[in-house]
């Protein structure tokens, strides 16, 4: 035991909290409310998109999530957060995308179930840390696997309603060509946003053209990163997943204060 | 009101009582975490009692590692929903290191800090009393660095964010300072079975 002199910590503490918007995330009561389902999309094999529509929404910030509460006829609860998928704009709407996990509870009642015209209880927004908003700046890498593109597509979206002179990367690892959620939309955005890249990598399905085949790596990481170091970087994806890719990223030199991660199941 | 066509995967009645209002149960342990895993070498790690801004006990691995170790097997809840039964730790109870420091607890506050500048606000007397440990064991092995590993603070019976990773000190502060998540939003004190999560809850 000894009394110590400086602390090598309050350098990490800095790093980690010096560009964090909290003090406009004021803490207020987050109160459950009914939301009203306006549309169903399917959007690959396993996920589906829901807009829902709450009945006193007063708007959330890019990369937020909400809790959805199911409620039983004997009372009984089950509830799950999901992520954003919607840029926050003034249709007083959002939408969720839902992957069906086959021993879920919840996931599997909004694949089966659920039906335009239903009421489902939400509460949000949440989430204080994994968010982008215009002032933050970039340039953006944003890096998702499987379903932890959502709430990088809120951010995605936003940017490009507010912020589209704002450089942004998107390294999307995904299973199948069919597994890629939104994906018409982002080979769109990638064809007509001169400042927006695209980067695929598919996991078990022998690349197209343009496609990375196999797990996001190394000379992957560089080419996305590129020349001009991003501001921030946005990691969403399964624990393995995120892991893997925050190590590409800190190997690739990017500041360890700079990498934001959401792990979905955390 | 109940949401139309749910019926709900129920947990056993054993389960059920033991899961606080709006969990479930996993058998996975998920990983929660705002940044990039640290690596903590056990060569640097050190862990620092402060009243205040001052230091007042600080010890290195090899010094931590012959303090009092115990086993503590909880439940634990975090507020992404999620549960796990007997969780099996092991460590320094808090007041084991209080013991050692020669000190009682100077104030009714207290801020975890970790070596990734987490922070996270507990009560002192949710710490004492045999509640809370520095973990330094998962399953009778060493805690991995996804998990928080070299070191973890377990508080088990609050929602798990309390427990913070990658733990380096523990610092006694005169009021309630807000960590890292209470400050965007989440609960100051975060009882599952009160089911604080969020501010107001």
């Amino acid at each position: 035991m000894a009394i110590p002199g400086a602390s090598s910590a309050s350098r990490a503490i800095d790093a980690v909290t010096s560009l964090e918007p909290a003090a406009e995330l004021a803490p207020h009561r987050l109160v459950w409310q009914q939301a009203r389902v306006e549309a169903i999309h399917a959007e690959t094999p396993e996920v589906k998109s829901f807009v829902l529509r709450p009945a006193n929404w007063t708007g959330f910030t890019a990369g937020q999530h909400v809790d959805i509460r199911l409620t039983a006829p004997d009372g009984y609860q089950a509830q799950r957060s999901y992520s954003i998928a919607s840029a926050p704009d003034d249709s007083g709407t959002l939408e969720l995308a839902i992957e069906a996990l086959p021993d879920g509870e919840v996931s599997p009642f909004f694949h089966d179930v659920v039906e335009v015209g239903d009421t489902i209880e939400l509460r949000g927004p949440i989430g204080g840390h994994f968010i982008w908003n215009a002032p933050l700046g970039g340039p953006l890498l944003l890096v998702g696997g499987g379903s932890g593109l959502v709430p990088l597509m809120s951010i995605l979206r936003q940017r490009a309603r507010v912020a589209p002179e704002i450089p942004a990367t998107l390294v999307y690892s995904a299973r199948r060509y069919d597994d890629l959620i939104f994906r018409d939309e982002l080979l769109r955005r990638r064809d007509t946003d001169p400042n927006f890249r695209l980067e695929i990598a598919l996991t078990r399905e022998q690349a197209r053209d343009g496609l990375h085949f196999g797990r996001i790596d190394a000379a992957l990481m560089a080419r996305a990163i590129g020349t001009e170091t991003p501001k921030l970087t946005y990691i969403c994806g399964s624990n393995p997943f995120v892991e893997a890719a925050a190590s590409l990223a800190l190997a690739a030199g990017l500041p360890f204060g700079s990498i934001r991660t959401e792990r979905y199941g955390g | 009101m109940a949401t139309r066509g749910f019926f709900g995967k129920r947990p056993t009645e054993i389960e059920a009582g033991r899961l606080p209002p709006g969990q479930y149960l996993t058998e996975d342990f998920p990983v929660l975490s705002a940044g990039p895993t640290p690596r903590v070498d056990l060569d640097k790690w050190s862990f620092t009692l402060k009243d205040g801004v001052r230091p007042v006990a600080k010890w290195t691995w090899d010094e931590f590692q012959k303090l009092p170790h115990v086993k503590l097997t909880r439940d634990i809840h975090c507020v992404t929903k999620w549960s796990k039964f007997n969780t099996a730790w092991s460590g320094v109870m808090i007041d084991d290191i209080l013991a050692e420091a020669g000190i009682e607890a100077p104030t009714g506050f207290t801020l975890a800090h970790s070596f990734d500048g987490y922070t996270t606000n507990v009560p002192t007397a949710d710490l004492v009393g045999g509640k809370a440990m520095i973990a330094t064991a998962y399953d009778g092995q060493p805690i991995t660095a996804d998990h928080g590993g070299p070191a973890r603070l377990l508080v088990p019976h609050l929602y798990f964010w309390k427990s913070a990773k990658w733990i380096n000190a523990l610092q006694f502060t005169a009021r309630d300072e807000a960590g890292f998540w209470e400050l965007r939003g989440y609960h100051m004190y975060g009882d599952p079975w009160r089911e604080q999560r969020f501010t107001g809850d």
